[in-house]
């Protein structure tokens, strides 16, 4: 092939980080940076915030009462927001990760498709749950 | 990568099979804890009342004065600082070059989740 020996082939390299904030990701790679994320904050806040409030819920009836009145506060309550939906975003892009590696659902479209499912489980659920979390009802 | 010196500290090392090794570790462990947070899902919506008494029955259930709630909890655990581990030292490979700081990450990362297990295992079975 003269050509290609000619020319030289173009390189592709990582992209730096102001690229990564205009560069335009698909659906599922959204879904991809965001599991990375999510398991990343929940592996930081783990001992940090959540065995802590863990270790409350469980000691005794007096500090299962006082997580409440900790989660009273707006900052925990965002913390703890953040954190369910971390695992609920792990959670259901796993689940879907899972399904890829049996191959179920490789195809562009349905691949596309099960991302914007997991999006709208993950967020709805989210909503639900810190609704329920938070007392709503 | 070049096979022009493959001896010495060019060597390719690969092979040995431990990235498959991880690669299923990570899905095995995956399930476990999506099994695990199922039961405990389906724990908390079988309660009549949301109580401090139900809520630490769900993790020190006894079977036949078998503690079965703290082992499972002890066992997702386990499964949960193992995928941890898979998974944030991909992070430091994808990201980090420089193999000291790349160490010193990694290393740091076990103290991080062996601490949390210790911590984890301290509160379950003191209750």
């Amino acid at each position: 092939m003269p050509d290609s020996a000619a020319k030289p082939r173009p390189q592709f390299r990582n992209i730096s980080v102001p690229q990564i904030l205009s560069y335009r990701l698909p659906l599922a790679g959204k879904l991809s940076i965001l599991h990375r994320v999510s398991g990343a904050l929940l592996f930081l806040c783990l001992p940090l915030v959540i065995l802590p409030i863990f270790a409350m819920s469980v000691a005794s009836p007096d500090s299962f009462a006082s997580v409440a009145e900790v989660a009273g506060n707006p900052l925990v309550k965002l913390i703890l927001l953040v954190l369910l939906w971390g695992y609920l975003h792990h959670f259901c892009a796993g689940l879907r990760y899972l399904m890829l590696d049996l191959h179920v659902g490789l195809d562009k479209v349905p691949a596309q498709k099960s991302a914007g499912v997991v999006f709208g489980v993950s967020l709805a659920l989210t909503v639900v749950f810190g609704l329920k979390m938070f007392g709503a009802w | 990568m070049s096979s022009s010196k493959n001896y010495g500290n060019k060597r390719l090392v690969v092979g040995a099979h431990y990235g498959t090794m991880d690669f299923i570790a990570q899905r095995v462990t995956a399930v476990i804890l999506a099994v695990y947070t199922l039961v405990l899902v389906v724990g908390l919506l079988a309660m009549p009342a949301f109580t401090y008494e139900s809520w630490r029955g769900l993790f020190t259930f006894t079977v036949f004065a078998l503690p079965l709630g703290q082992i499972l909890a002890s066992l997702a655990f386990i499964a949960l600082a193992w995928h941890a581990w898979i998974g944030v030292r991909d992070i430091w490979m994808d990201y980090v070059k420089p193999a000291g700081v790349r160490l010193l990450l990694q290393v740091l990362t076990i103290l991080w989740l062996v601490g949390s297990v210790v911590y984890f295992a301290q509160i379950l079975w003191s209750l």
